[in-house]
């Protein structure tokens, strides 16, 4: 667990650095105007919090009346507090109900936001719960795809289901639920092949995939999870927004939130869809996967009391 | 929730058409939302302030001003903008080196570099006529080499042979080596995907650089990025040296302003665009094209394209010559709504026509989806061949009938009826106006629930 925490507070300061430099170039000032709090909106936007929903949060801040005096920092703070106020409800663990057994998780996506990555990662970590888990190699379409997911398999001690390429995933699913229920264990984890939520086929694809699941358990899947990469733009709530409609998320997984990039989307996302974040990625390796934590988050991004 | 570029540029150029002349502050209310625009569209902050001074420049002035139609003018000054910003020419892969030719694929972790590396050996195998070598220098992700020896057999490409436990500059060196002796003409060399502030692996990169001298070395980028695009983009050529940008997952609804970003800081060309999962999506980069896509001018070229792939020729000639003569029948109805599923619904094919976004707001606000037309398709489906060819057969027993195989009800029959005379009627109009006839129309009415 600490471990977790301490890469993510490595990962989400080197995130920070670029908008900590430029706030504290435009707050340097220690007075609040019109014009530092003009170049805190554009801070924000640079971090991909949107344009609108920057100049939301910046409205309120101006709303308060700082008078001249006030320390920069202090708003900042206020601004920190702001954001992981909107983020804080979201921030819901990823955790296993132990009445489903097994307990399935779909892990879907738009191509190489890190799906496969997360699963190897889970699967570490509910191995080391001391849990039986079982994966589902559910991308029949990429190049080596089972190979990569084999590895993490092994990694963590799974058994990993495969099907020839290019085989129906629907069917693989219900296959690997099948053996998960005979075994006994405790989760499968399924993997998909990456799909842009614009492509209606290959999302049929994926609803067919959940029908199929239920004939063998009608609650199955319990939890489906959208994974999204930091780097993404504004496009990201397209892809919830669609994603959603059409197989119903519960819950979303940020990864590559090592980069250079801050992932601000997500303040949109939480404020306009309100789905649990269950985790965030932090790196390549199997513990580089920690819970999401709204105010680190929100400090970070501002550069605040770290 | 946000509108989309060509939306907002749509509407403040009606607003621009409707006045004579244009005087300073109309122009700054224009580039306001031009700016907002362009932000929705992830192109970076400092881009976008660039854009926007190079833009009011040209537009205020006489340029515009004194014009006779100044809302035209702004349109096509903001555009030859943006295709200057983009560069004005699509610019090929250099391959003017002794061969073997090395180009080397960089870029962030999960951006497409693999993936790309395969349909760029595969065009220049078949479209060059170039004897290709690929070599996976990738030793951290799992199965990486794998991925591209698949890719290799996949495409027919030769692929470097895998050496357990060998590092990335000597895999270069023994790839650069085999295309010596072997005389190959290209050596592609996919590298590990890492981030941009990652120094030892950004090390680890201009090392495999200086091993090689590649010819080219293509920074491989998601069109979906956001604004670290600049970060991503400045770092990359700062420590490695980028010669050309690909940009993968064109095929997506993102509206790409990481593109402008891209080439504004880094003056590099996007040289290619990935267009697919599959190994022949890949096409070599249209500046205006997509400034005009941009601008909501429609990608009529790319919309040419898309329909030929999916719309059989032979049903359209059919189609076309039977609304000529009035004959349009439920059938034919039918097909229509089974191409518009096929084109990847009302989106996807909408979004490419020229002044469409208006229609595809007003189809958005008839609530129009795929189920829709899942539900219209299975009404029809159940009517006998004789319903299809002669709607007046349908009286109320049929729609009852009708109604229940379909699992709708008899309003829902009504209204498909309805539509479809509507539509018969509107296909007539059209063969004598044109497209443009049908955009006047109203596309969202022939589709209402
Ligand atoms: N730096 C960093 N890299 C990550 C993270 N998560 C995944 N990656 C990397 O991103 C790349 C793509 O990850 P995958 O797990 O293969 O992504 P995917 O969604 O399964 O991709 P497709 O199946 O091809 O759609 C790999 O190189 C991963 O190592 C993260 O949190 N941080
Ligand atoms: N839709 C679409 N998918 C693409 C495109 N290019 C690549 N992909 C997909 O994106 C995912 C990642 O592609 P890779 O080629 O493995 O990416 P990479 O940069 O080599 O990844 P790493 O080596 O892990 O850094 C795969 O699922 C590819 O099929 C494209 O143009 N369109
Ligand atoms: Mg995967
Ligand atoms: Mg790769």
């Amino acid at each position: 667990m600490a471990s977790w925490f301490q890469r993510l507070k490595t990962g989400l300061a080197r995130t920070t650095t670029r908008l900590v430099d430029s706030i504290g170039a435009a707050l340097g000032r220690k007075r609040v105007d019109a014009a530092t709090l003009d170049e805190l909106e554009e801070a924000l936007i640079a971090a991909d919090l949107g344009p609108s929903v920057a100049a939301k949060l910046v409205a309120k801040l101006r709303q308060r009346k700082w008078d001249g005096e006030v320390e920069v920092d202090t708003v900042k703070r206020a601004l920190a507090d702001d954001i992981a106020a909107i983020l804080a409800p979201v921030a819901v663990p990823f955790a296993i109900d132990p009445t489903r057994r097994p307990h399935v998780t779909l892990v879907v996506g738009v191509n190489g936001s890190g799906k496969t990555t997360t699963i190897g990662k889970f699967a570490e970590r509910l191995g080391r719960e001391g849990r039986k888990v079982v994966i589902a190699a559910g991308d029949t379409f990429r190049a080596a795809a089972v190979a990569q997911l084999e590895i993490w398999a092994s990694r963590a001690g799974a058994e990993c289901i495969r099907g020839a390429d290019g085989s129906d995933p629907a069917a693989l699913a219900y296959q690997a639920l099948e053996r998960a229920q005979t075994i006994g264990a405790d989760a499968l984890l399924i993997d998909t092949a990456g799909r842009l939520h614009n492509k209606a086929d290959l999302m049929a694809e994926l609803q067919k995939l959940i029908r199929v699941l239920r004939k063998r358990d009608a609650s199955a899947p319990h939890r489906i999870l959208l994974v999204l990469d930091a780097t993404t733009g504004q496009n990201a709530i397209q892809q919830v927004e669609i994603f959603k409609q059409l197989v119903e998320i519960d819950g979303l997984i940020l990864t590559k939130l090592d980069g250079s990039a801050r992932g601000g989307v997500l303040v949109a996302i939480a404020e306009r869809f309100a789905l649990p974040v269950v985790a965030v990625g932090v790196g390549e390796s199997a513990d580089d996967l920690a819970a999401f934590d709204p105010k680190q988050f929100a400090d970070a991004l501002l550069g605040v009391g770290t | 929730m946000f509108e989309n570029l060509s939306q907002r540029l749509g509407k403040v150029f009606d607003r621009l058409r409707g006045r004579g002349a244009l005087s300073e502050g109309d122009v700054d209310e224009a580039l306001r939302e031009v700016r907002l625009a362009l932000l929705e569209a992830d192109v970076a902050l400092s881009v976008v302030k660039t854009f926007i001074a190079g833009v009011r420049l040209r537009a205020i002035g006489q340029e515009v001003i004194k014009s006779v139609t100044p809302g035209q003018m702004v349109v096509k000054i903001v555009h030859d903008h943006l295709v200057e910003t983009l560069g004005s020419t699509a610019s090929e892969i250099n391959l003017r080196a002794v061969p073997p030719v090395p180009i080397l694929m960089v870029g962030l972790q999960g951006s497409g570099k693999t993936t790309t590396t395969a349909k760029l050996a595969l065009r220049l195998t078949q479209k060059d006529r170039k004897k290709v070598l690929m070599a996976s220098l990738d030793t951290r992700r799992p199965a990486a080499q794998e991925q591209l020896r698949v890719l290799g057999e996949q495409t027919g490409v030769a692929t470097l042979e895998i050496v357990a436990g060998q590092g990335p500059v000597d895999i270069a060196h023994r790839a650069m080596e085999r295309g010596r002796v072997e005389g190959f003409d290209v050596v592609l060399l996919d590298t590990a995907g890492r981030l941009s502030i990652d120094d030892e692996l950004m090390g680890e990169a201009a090392a495999i650089r200086d091993a090689t001298r590649p010819a080219e070395t293509l920074l491989v980028v998601d069109a979906m990025t956001g604004q670290d695009a600049v970060t991503v983009a400045t770092n990359f050529n700062e420590k490695i040296g980028v010669t050309g940008i690909v940009m993968t997952r064109v095929d997506g609804d993102a509206r790409g302003g990481a593109a402008l970003s891209m080439r504004a800081v880094t003056g590099r060309p996007i040289k290619l665009i990935g267009l697919g999962e599959k190994v022949d999506a890949l096409d070599v980069f249209h500046p205006d094209r997509i400034a005009g896509r941009i601008l909501g001018m429609g990608d009529i070229v790319g919309l040419v394209e898309k329909a030929a792939e999916t719309v059989e020729k032979e049903e359209a000639e059919k189609l076309a010559r039977k609304v000529q003569k009035g004959e349009f029948d439920l059938d034919d109805m039918a097909s229509q709504l089974r191409q518009l599923r096929k084109m990847g619904g009302l989106g996807g094919v909408m979004g490419m026509l020229p002044g469409i976004q208006k229609v595809k707001a007003q189809l958005d606000s008839a609530r129009v989806d795929d189920r829709v037309i899942k539900r219209q398709e299975a009404i029809i489906g159940s009517m006998t061949k004789a319903e299809r060819r002669d709607v007046k057969l349908l009286n109320a027993n049929r729609r009852r009938r009708i109604a229940a195989g379909s699992g709708t009800s008899v309003e829902d029959v009504n209204r498909l009826v309805k539509q479809y005379m509507e539509m018969a009627r509107m296909m007539k109009q059209v063969s004598k106006l044109g497209q443009k006839g049908l955009m006047r129309t109203g596309i969202a009415n022939l589709f209402r629930r």
